[in-house]
């Protein structure tokens, strides 16, 4: 709300925006969206000549022409790195846009409702809570084979429950407030008073919400392709790059190494830009 | 407080009927199961075909096939592995106190790392303290397990040499999974246990304690600490249930044989009575925890019992 509230204290705010981790994230979706021009060499053809070569400030002959060095097949790391980023923000966006659309969709109904509608839902909240993510990833990895699609979809189903029980208990209150009662004195369908009354009033719960899940659905999405049923092998996931490099480790770390420092990098930007934006506009989520 | 319990019981009910429903038809999703044993029977008549779908009890209705599937499930038959032929269940629970060893440790490592240091961090706020431990925290929760891994790997083992790469062995084999295990849940209670301390040094009633003059280690540790207690101690069951995923990705890591490693390769075998009976005793492990948070929770804040 308070974000919202006058333009004067918006931009008050907004001179506190943590400068680095906004321009980290800047950085990392406008080479996301240009990857084919910024990279500069093909993401998927190797050179085998230069197998596992340093990266080009390591190499003392100035053999090298990778800057962050080749990979086991001769590819350029910094080429992969790019390109990662792309599968890595296709697929954190759109996770992150099924969640909060199903989830506050569910998380609205279920408490504006009340009742047998909502116990449901609840019910089935608790249920995916307890369901183990990993197996059902694994098991679905065997029946359908590992691919982009699968991921997203997998991710989706998975992403939506805090979402949905954080709207629902934030419906609650809402729902309480004068106002609502006031528009159903006045005859307002209930569709126009959850859509005009009680949504806005969710908009900070959802995207504090959203901003703290990046992070993990980042890492997540790597964890599944490190282990082989995500993104599938010679896609440029930064995941897979760390897996590929795990026999290397000790003759060409730096398959391995960037890579991860590129999860670290994107990570710690949206869990700090998350913490400011919780901080800034719901205090109270401060027990997730 | 016993009504708590038994609408959380029926609940828990509910959603284990889900889950076993869930479950089943997974186990289904590839077709016939007895496909699944063709490779181990080169040959296989007609009639034997039809004899093992008889014994498998694949001619009744589903509904039928469910129920019996249940009933075995229950008595902790969920059929033999098809990798490994044995029965599942003994499988499990050879590969399961490897787990429960690293886990545990982890556990304990996370909680006797993340707590204290989260009350340093409040205690001594904005000072070095607290920069190190959030700093711990943001890069326990930033950096993938996995990663962290590799990157012991490459400077304890492989460059200094100190400890060994992989499989169980003596406590040396210990210290890289349970830094990679541990690092994240450890990073969650010290951001946890930091700000419900924060929230609880700003009330009303440690002001007064203050104001009368009590010395601030009885301030910290017995008004304070106590009260903050709550969020950590909730969120220690749920990570304790959460545990399932870092034991997968750092038993593969590591080689340790345990329940993490068995199920990437249950899945990688096509192995389903075995992944069936994994996904089962997890989420009930998963259920249990919940409810003991749940009771907890309701024990020590006797708000959420009225609610």
């Amino acid at each position: 709300m308070v974000i919202l509230s006058s333009k004067r204290t918006f931009w008050g705010q907004l001179r506190s925006l943590p400068i680095l981790p906004v321009a980290t994230i800047v950085f990392l979706l406008f080479v996301g969206i240009f990857a084919p021009l910024l990279s500069p060499y093909p993401p998927l053809d190797g050179d085998l000549d230069l197998r596992n070569i340093e990266p080009s400030w390591m190499s003392e002959n100035g053999e090298s022409p990778y800057f962050l060095g080749g990979d086991h097949i001769g590819r350029d790391v910094l080429t992969r790195i790019i390109y990662g980023t792309r599968v890595s923000l296709i697929v954190a966006g759109t996770v992150l846009f099924f969640g909060t659309f199903i989830g506050t969709l569910l998380g609205l109904i279920s408490g504006y409702l009340g009742g047998v509608v909502d116990e449901t839902i609840m019910r089935l909240v608790d249920f995916m809570y307890a369901i183990p993510f990993i197996l059902v990833v694994l098991v679905s990895a065997v029946i359908w084979s590992p691919s982009l699609m699968l991921v997203i979809i997998l991710l989706s189903i998975f992403t939506w429950p805090p979402f949905a029980r954080q709207v629902r208990a934030e419906t609650l209150s809402l729902k309480q407030m004068d106002y609502v009662s006031l528009a159903k004195v006045c005859g307002t369908s209930p569709i126009r008073i959850c859509l005009r009354h009680i949504l806005p009033g969710l908009f900070n719960t959802v995207l504090v919400l959203a901003s703290l899940q990046v992070g993990s659905l980042v890492v997540t999405e790597s964890v599944l392709s490190f282990l082989g049923v995500g993104i599938p092998a010679p896609a440029p996931s930064w995941g897979n790059m760390v897996a590929e490099g795990r026999n290397y480790m000790s003759s060409a770390w730096w398959i391995s190494f960037f890579p991860g420092i590129a999860i670290l990098l994107i990570v710690f930007s949206m869990n700090f830009l998350g913490d400011w934006l919780r901080d800034r506009l719901d205090p109270r989520l401060r027990q997730l | 407080m016993g009504r708590f319990i038994t609408r959380r019981l029926i609940s828990l009910v509910i959603v284990v009927i889900a889950i076993t429903l869930v479950v089943f038809m997974l186990s289904r999703a590839t077709g016939d199961p007895r496909y699944l044993y063709m490779s181990s029977y080169t040959r296989m008549t007609a009639e034997v075909w039809e004899a093992q779908g008889k014994a498998m009890g694949l001619d009744k209705p589903l509904i039928v096939q469910y129920l019996l599937w249940v009933k075995n499930a229950a008595q902790g038959d969920f059929g033999d592995s098809v990798h490994f032929r044995r029965n599942s269940l003994d499988l499990i629970l050879k590969f399961l106190p490897a787990t429960l060893q690293l886990s545990g440790i982890s556990f304990l490592c996370a909680l006797l790392i993340g707590i204290p240091l989260g009350v340093l961090s409040a205690v001594k706020r904005t000072s070095g303290w607290d920069y190190l431990g959030r700093s711990f925290a943001l890069l326990g929760q930033a950096a993938p397990p996995f990663w962290i891994a590799l990157i012991l790997i490459w400077v304890f083992s492989v460059y200094l040499g100190w400890l060994p790469t992989s499989r169980k062995g003596d406590w040396t084999h210990y210290i890289m999974p349970v830094v990679t295990l541990g690092w994240l849940p450890a990073a969650g209670l010290l951001r946890l246990t930091r700000s419900s301390m924060l929230e609880v040094l700003d009330s009303e009633y440690v002001k007064l304690a203050r104001a009368k003059g009590v010395s601030s280690t009885t301030i910290i540790w017995k008004h304070a600490f106590r009260n903050s207690l709550i969020a950590p101690l909730t969120y220690a069951a749920i990570l304790l249930a959460n545990f399932l995923t870092g034991t997968v990705v750092v038993e593969t890591v590591f080689a340790w044989p345990g329940l993490g490693r068995l199920s990437v390769m249950a899945a990688l075998n096509t192995d389903f009575p075995l992944i069936t009976g994994l996904a089962l005793i997890f989420s009930i492990i998963f259920l249990i925890c919940s409810l003991v948070a749940d009771i907890l929770y309701a024990l020590l804040d006797p708000r959420i019992r009225i609610s």
